[in-house]
């Protein structure tokens, strides 16, 4: 997805994970996806650009759908599925 | 093939498969936590945090100089002359822990603290509540603990700590994919 048809979402859940070093962004994210309807979105942002490779490998072994990341103004926005 | 032998083939396969589940290690991951030093007990916490993430059951094993991280210094025990002695010398809690490098008379501890503060890493303190919240398991050392003269009453309130002996590390180590020591 590019930059623009992510920023158009419908996010259904946001993480804002910002403030917070590693593991704090997957840990906050671990934590938000139970509370995300299934077939809703997420975003994750974090001021770690470690959390954008984190989050692509942690999508596939849980099974969810990575869609996409994208720079904002000084941090990562991470944006997947929860299809299950 | 026979009916009969078909049969017996299945009964044969089933059972070996069984065998081969009930030895087949689990997702989970066993770590052996020593050294009693702030960086390596940190390291040890927020890899717990990961593989609690990824879902994996996690049973942290806390042997020798760890078992004074999970002091806490608001608590007291009744102990013996070495006891106090050993109480004395050794941290009170992960508050106190020193570092394995850049000790320097104390400095050090301080500095790698102010630094993670400033880029929003958490505590080991708050490292131990989010592990506690995702289930993650504490092991204590008994013989380390009447060793250094530490008592169950002075530890920090964990609410997925047990008190055992290697035997019980063994068998976790066994059922876990990784088991790391450090």
């Amino acid at each position: 997805m590019t930059a623009d048809e992510l920023k158009a979402l419908q996010i259904g859940k946001l993480v804002d994970a910002r403030g917070t070093a590693c593991p704090g962004p997957l840990l906050e994210a671990k934590r938000t996806i139970a509370e995300c309807p299934v077939g809703a979105v997420m975003e994750v942002q974090s001021s770690d650009d470690g959390t954008i490779i984190d989050v692509q490998r942690w999508c596939k072994k849980m099974g969810y759908e990575y869609l996409g990341d994208r720079e904002d103004d000084g941090f990562w926005s991470v944006y997947l599925r929860r299809v299950k | 093939m026979s009916e009969n032998s078909t049969e017996q083939l299945l009964q044969d396969l089933m059972k070996r498969v069984e065998a081969l589940e009930a030895k087949a290690p689990e997702d989970r991951l066993a770590l052996g936590v020593m050294s009693g030093n702030l960086d390596q007990t940190i390291a040890a916490f927020i890899i717990a945090i990961g593989a609690a993430a990824y879902d994996m059951q996690v049973d942290m094993f806390f042997t020798f100089w760890a078992t004074a991280a999970l002091r806490d210094p608001r608590k007291t025990a009744s102990k013996d002359m070495l006891g106090k002695m050993f109480g004395m010398m050794l941290p009170k809690g992960a508050g106190q822990l020193p570092l394995s490098k850049m000790q320097m008379l104390g400095m050090g501890p301080q500095m790698i603290k102010y630094v993670m503060k400033k880029h929003g890493a958490k505590s080991l303190e708050e490292l131990m509540k989010d592990a506690a919240s995702l289930g993650v398991k504490i092991y204590v050392c008994t013989m380390s603990m009447d060793l250094m003269g530490i008592k169950r009453e002075e530890l920090i309130d964990y609410p997925h700590m047990e008190y055992v002996g290697v035997g019980t590390f063994v068998d976790i180590f066994s059922k876990a994919k990784q088991c790391w020591f450090m």
